[in-house]
């Protein structure tokens, strides 16, 4: 190094002898790192409130660790069983002193009840099953425990319930995901499609897109000419209506919720009106509510300033010389707006567009309150999982698919929009 | 910490008061709300209060065992004591969430017999003490209907009633309700649904109002739907629609034909730093005179023999309360319990088809 840096004059070198270039790449490695330090804080906060909770949720929709945990002698042993008629009482009498030592224990989250819970989802009925045959067990201290257990009763003579612990004690499961897209295992074990009438998640899928997509698309129409006007107008009256777009956006989603509930419940504002004016008869009111409808109409009002924002700061950058311009060179009002103005404001709608519809995807709080039964999306079926079935695992697979439609859809997004397009302004 | 804390500042003070058995603390006892909850805060809150010195917070929640078992998991426990019904409480107690009761820790009976006799059987378990007999029942406003549904089947009877209908979202009760609809007598129902025939059956039934209903889930909306005028009849608590017509004056009139009547039962989180509070809370709330006194204020079932006889009046007006129970043998003729060992099996499997249903 020294030697290059003599021998080769041209190479400026600082006042310690090292090549100027070096210091150059010393000094700016510092200041990014320094910079880098800066933002430690915003990762350490996205790390544990962002990326944490979501490695959780995915680890939790394929976790299967209950039966494992309460039976961890039967788990061993159950493993060699060729899944034809009992297993051996061998087998048998390990899953009898599991259970007792379960009982025995009582421990948050490895009990016989989460056993029976965990097995209940597959087989549905085998609750019981399982927590009165765990009472009645606690008398069984001698072989042969098959016997005893079928004894206790005769459904535990049933392979189909075997092989479905068997599948339980593996450490990981398909089956959470299985159930989030309306599948389930047949008597074989083997993979098929649950019964008609108990399919709800697919279809409910579809529904949030088709919704959302809906939402996002009256959105547009209706903010695209309050954008403009607002864009257009002398500061003075656009920053007033400016503030009529924000005063919503400013006031609680809840009362705003509420606030429709008043507006378009069938004994509410609309309804009286229409009634008063002899437009419906009294006993012919409108349910505009506790529906889509109403799910649309509420989330197109909290969404709105999410696509006027957007919207509104592209076409402030666009000068209206650009419009005159087209217009004295011949084209007409419509064509000028359609090949030259529209244009411009692609990267507003693609940013706009964007933002309401991720939003709308995973809105829970209003359909919950305006949505009725047919206006539901899949984040009030998650939190039907999280607070009434309390089927966590599967509100998590339920929750990853609605994080991997959103991926795949920004993706499509990115191919068709191309991302470096998108503008807030 | 905090305990510690706790316990360094009540020496502290047992040292400078020499007597410190009048320590205020504080617990948390949470129930279902509305009228229900203020009977019980009339007849278990305000004299244990006086008793003891302690202080309640008292919470509304709308059932099931989700919040017990997100604390317990947690281990961040701060409801005390929770009144919760049957069936979650054996599921919650099966998973480990309960703090075991011994029923030989309760005081015994007015008049000497002890706890384990004086209890209704069945409403003591490993890990909860029943205080109440309630039950669902459907109910109309009189002034609105002069001759008014008589049997379960006018509920479902959209020619002969129209208007809308009021129901418990969910599959429970519901179920029920419509195979008793249908011509099952209630004691048969549970035999009858736990065939796959017999779930469709109920269904098919539901499926000809489905259009008419309105789903409530607290029970305090269906009183309140009522006296809207948003339905014409609703399943409700019987004790709600009493209290809304003893308290209230309102015009609605009970329909006791198959009812399912149920428990409600007192549970203790496992893990509460206020266990031996919530504990003494329990015994005192489910004493003989305290039951009694409760049904003074709302009409649902005392689980103690022994409080049977001690039931009286309205608390504010001259309505005898025996007659309004679930349990009085007039309102027995056709009805049935709670098969809560059906639903702890079957109510995930249920529900699902339930909210499929329900979407579709």
């Amino acid at each position: 190094m020294q030697d290059s840096s003599t021998t080769t004059p041209e190479t400026l070198v600082t006042a310690d002898g090292v090549p100027l270039k070096q210091k150059l790449i010393q000094s700016t490695r510092r200041a990014r790192w320094r910079a880098l330090l800066l933002t430690l804080p915003l990762v350490i906060f996205v790390l544990v409130s962002f990326i944490f909770p979501i490695g959780q949720m995915l680890l939790r929709s394929v976790n299967n660790d209950t039966a494992s945990s309460v039976l961890p002698n039967f788990t061993i042993a159950i493993k060699d069983w060729d899944e034809q008629g009992l297993p051996p009482e061998q087998t048998i009498k390990l899953f009898v002193l599991d259970m007792q030592e379960a009982r025995e224990k009582r421990e948050i989250g490895k009990t016989v009840g989460n056993l029976a819970t965990r097995i209940n989802y597959e087989i549905p009925g085998s609750r019981s099953l399982f927590t009165s045959s765990s009472r009645k067990l606690a008398r069984v201290t001698e072989g042969p425990y098959t016997e005893a257990l079928l004894e206790i009763s005769e459904k535990w003579d049933n392979p189909v319930l075997w092989r479905s612990l068997k599948r339980a004690t593996s450490d990981f499961t398909p089956y959470f995901y299985m159930a989030a897209l309306d599948l389930k295992y047949d008597d074989e074990g083997n993979i098929t499609e649950a019964d008609e009438l108990y399919q709800i998640y697919v279809s409910n899928f579809f529904k949030t897109l088709r919704l959302s997509a809906t939402i996002t698309f009256i959105c547009l129409l209706l903010a695209f000419p309050v954008s403009y006007l607002l864009s257009t107008l002398p500061l003075k009256t656009s920053n007033l209506l400016m503030i009529l777009v924000l005063l919503p956006f400013w006031t609680s989603l809840l009362v705003r919720t509420t606030a429709w509930i008043a507006i378009l419940q069938t004994e509410g504002i609309i309804n009286d009106i229409l009634v008063f004016i002899g437009l419906v008869g009294d006993d012919g009111r409108v349910q505009m509510i506790y529906n889509q409808t109403g799910t649309i109409i509420a989330m197109v009002h909290i969404l709105l300033p999410f696509m006027i924002l957007p919207l509104f700061s592209v076409m402030k950058t666009i000068p209206p010389s650009y419009m005159r311009a087209a217009s004295s060179m011949g084209a007409k009002t419509f064509t000028a707006f359609r090949r030259v103005y529209f244009p411009l404001t692609l990267p507003g709608i693609a940013a706009g567009t964007l933002l309401v519809f991720i939003l709308a995807i995973g809105y829970y709080i209003t359909p919950a309150l305006v949505g009725g039964e047919d206006g539901l999306l899949i984040s009030n079926l998650i939190a039907y999982h999280i607070q009434k079935s309390l089927n966590w695992s599967l509100g998590a697979a339920l929750g990853s698919l609605l994080l991997v439609i959103v991926l795949v859809l920004y993706w499509l997004y990115n191919k068709i929009v191309g991302i470096e397009k998108l503008s807030f302004g | 910490m905090k305990i510690k804390h706790f316990l360094a500042t009540s020496a502290l003070t047992a040292g400078l008061a020499l007597s410190a058995s009048a320590q205020a603390n504080e617990i948390t006892v949470v129930s279902w709300g509305g009228a229900y909850t203020k009977s019980q805060v009339e007849a278990y809150h305000k004299p244990w209060v006086e008793k003891t010195g302690n202080k309640i917070v008292s919470e509304d929640y709308n059932g099931g065992i989700a919040e017990i078992k997100a604390q317990v998991e947690a281990g961040n426990v701060t409801w005390d004591i929770v009144d919760v019904e049957l069936s979650d409480a054996v599921r919650a107690c099966d998973e480990g969430l309960l703090e075991t009761i011994d029923a030989s820790t309760l005081p015994a009976g007015a008049d000497g017999t002890p706890a384990q006799q004086d209890f209704i059987e069945g409403t003591l378990h490993e890990c909860a003490v029943a205080n109440i007999v309630w039950t669902t029942i459907f109910a109309y406003d009189k002034s609105k209907i002069a001759d008014g549904p008589k049997v379960m089947a006018d509920f479902f009877d959209l020619e002969k009633f129209p208007g809308k209908r009021g129901l418990r979202k969910g599959a429970k009760i519901n179920l029920e309700f419509a195979l008793i609809a249908d011509g099952v007598a209630a004691a048969d129902v549970y035999d009858i649904m736990d065939t796959p025939e017999g779930i469709d059956r109920a269904f098919a039934k539901l499926d000809t109002i489905k259009d008419q209903v309105v789903w409530w889930e607290a029970g305090a909306q269906p009183p309140q739907l009522l006296a809207d005028g948003e339905v014409a009849m609703t399943t409700a608590y019987n004790g709600r629609i009493f209290n809304a017509v003893a308290g209230e004056d309102k015009p609605f009139e009970i329909v006791w034909d198959g009812h399912i009547w149920d428990l409600d039962l007192w549970v203790i989180p496992k893990g509460t730093p206020n266990k031996e509070l919530a504990m003494d809370f329990l015994a005192f709330s489910t004493s003989t005179e305290q039951l009694a006194n409760q049904a003074s204020y709302i009409s649902y079932g005392p689980a103690r023999k022994s409080s049977a006889p001690l039931v009286g009046k309205f608390y504010n007006k001259d309505i005898d309360m025996g007659p309004q129970m679930p349990t009085a043998p007039e309102n027995l003729t056709n009805a049935t319990q709670n098969n809560f060992d059906f639903w702890a099996d079957n109510a995930d499997q249920l529900n699902e088809r339930f909210n499929a249903w329900l979407t579709n």
